[in-house]
């Protein structure tokens, strides 16, 4: 027995019921047939035509102008056949498209992905989530032929693909920064009429920029209007926030970034992050700066990466694991 | 997560009073509202910021964005009644030194 002739016995079943006892079974398995009619890409007007061969077989004596009126129903119906089918191609596409975001965010990542350098006087961590499929922050190392260590965390404002192809284009900027421009002004600066530039009017970068000189054991850092991160002073046991002014990217390419220095000894922690962090929202409003230097006040002790990965494991606790923004923390700790 | 958007048109400025939460989800409404106002000559806007109780960094584009336009028209663009945690964002990116940021709203126009 093929298909059709499966469909119209057990319409014509249905059919029977309902027309000898109208009871809640027939219309109960009405709505199964229906579903069965879905799942099988059965169109309107296929769907009438099976009614009207059914109720022919059914009631053989029916007016004929009831039957032909079935005709002009199918006719009517053929616009609504064509938008299922179009429906049913568009579903197609969607999940190609998903799909294809799916691969563009793993090449994301493969394509962004920077390693963290290995220093034996400077401990280092870093985690990044994304809140959605594409990350808007990002971070990047550069180790320096001169021992020295460029990081950079980012957050681009305009989420998506067009953020995510954004930072391809800082990572290649500053990728192919030569080696005597690392100071983090500078950096800031050529990433300024990059982006300034090229990215599209809406759409802005924060950024900071450091320059960790091993052998003097000084950090450089400046930034583009990027959240200030913090510096934990082992020997008073005490932390201060990294202040440092400067505009945001790409909104006037005249733009001058200050750079500031710091002194960093052994125990003394640096700890950079993305508005993800110090705006997380909780229950009963804004996480505090006072709770956040709480938490990471708990673990400052931990090597670097346990210090990010604790610190994440409670804020996303707090927000009862729903990530409503980008989330990226590094530590900088010095251990000799 | 919700915003309102009144519009007051007069005849030397626009004034915008926005109230609620800007973030992702409320920023392109703003955008396409607040948009062709800045797109004049010589426009002058303000916005009153005094009921919004929450933005973010995608917001903080909008405003960016709304200024570049004025900039680029010639207009002038004033923000008006910013809470602190506002007046810290704008601190921090560094736009409080370039826009015209008042933390008090302005009576009676």
């Amino acid at each position: 027995m093929n298909f059709r002739d499966t469909m119209l016995d057990n319409y014509k079943e249905i059919l029977k019921t309902y027309i000898s006892d109208q009871t809640e079974q027939a219309l109960y398995l009405s709505e199964k047939f229906s579903r069965k009619l879905l799942e099988c890409k059965v169109s309107p007007e296929e769907m009438i035509s099976l009614h009207k061969t059914s109720i022919m077989e059914l009631e053989p004596d029916l007016p004929e102008s009831l039957l032909l009126s079935l005709d002009i129903l199918l006719e009517v119906m053929m616009a609504y056949g064509l938008a299922y089918r179009e429906h049913q191609s568009l579903r197609t596409i969607q999940r190609e498209l998903i799909n294809e975001i799916e691969v563009a965010a793993s090449m994301q990542q493969t394509l962004l992905g920077t390693q963290i350098p290995h220093l034996s006087s400077l401990d280092i961590g870093a985690i990044s989530v994304p809140a959605k499929q594409m990350s808007g922050d990002y971070y990047h190392f550069v180790s320096h032929e001169n021992g020295a260590i460029s990081v950079a965390i980012a957050d681009i404002i305009g989420k998506g693909i067009p953020a995510a192809l954004c930072m391809s284009m800082i990572k290649y900027s500053m990728d192919s920064m030569p080696d005597d421009s690392q100071a983090p002004g500078d950096v800031l600066e050529r990433l300024n009429r990059v982006v300034e530039q090229n990215v599209d009017p809406t759409m802005f970068i924060t950024m900071f920029s450091g320059l960790y000189h091993p052998e003097n054991h000084t950090f450089h850092y400046s930034s583009a209007g990027h959240e200030p991160g913090f510096f934990y002073n082992s020997e008073k046991g005490i932390f201060e926030e990294l202040k440092a002014k400067g505009l945001l990217l790409g909104v006037d390419k005249k733009a001058k970034y200050n750079e500031y220095e710091r002194k960093v000894e052994v125990g003394d922690v640096i700890l950079l992050m993305s508005d993800g962090v110090t705006e997380c929202r909780t229950e009963d409003g804004f996480l505090e700066v006072d709770t956040l230097i709480g938490y990471i006040e708990k673990y400052i002790q931990l090597g670097a990466q346990d210090i990010a990965d604790k610190v994440y494991k409670e804020l996303e606790y707090l927000q009862d694991f729903q990530l409503r923004d980008d989330f990226t923390l590094i530590i900088l700790k010095r251990i000799a | 997560m919700n915003i309102s958007i009144d519009v007051r048109e007069q005849e030397l400025q626009t004034t915008i009073t926005l109230a609620g939460e800007i973030d992702a989800y409320t920023a392109p409404k703003l955008r396409e509202t607040a948009f062709p106002y800045t797109e004049k000559q010589y426009a002058n806007v303000v916005i009153d910021l005094s009921g919004v109780s929450y933005m973010d960094s995608t917001g903080l584009g909008v405003f960016v964005g709304l200024f570049k336009s004025l900039n680029a028209n010639e207009g002038t663009l004033k923000l008006v009644g910013l809470s602190d945690r506002l007046k810290r964002l704008f601190d921090i990116t560094g736009l409080a030194d370039i826009m015209n940021i008042n933390s008090v709203a302005e009576g009676g126009v």
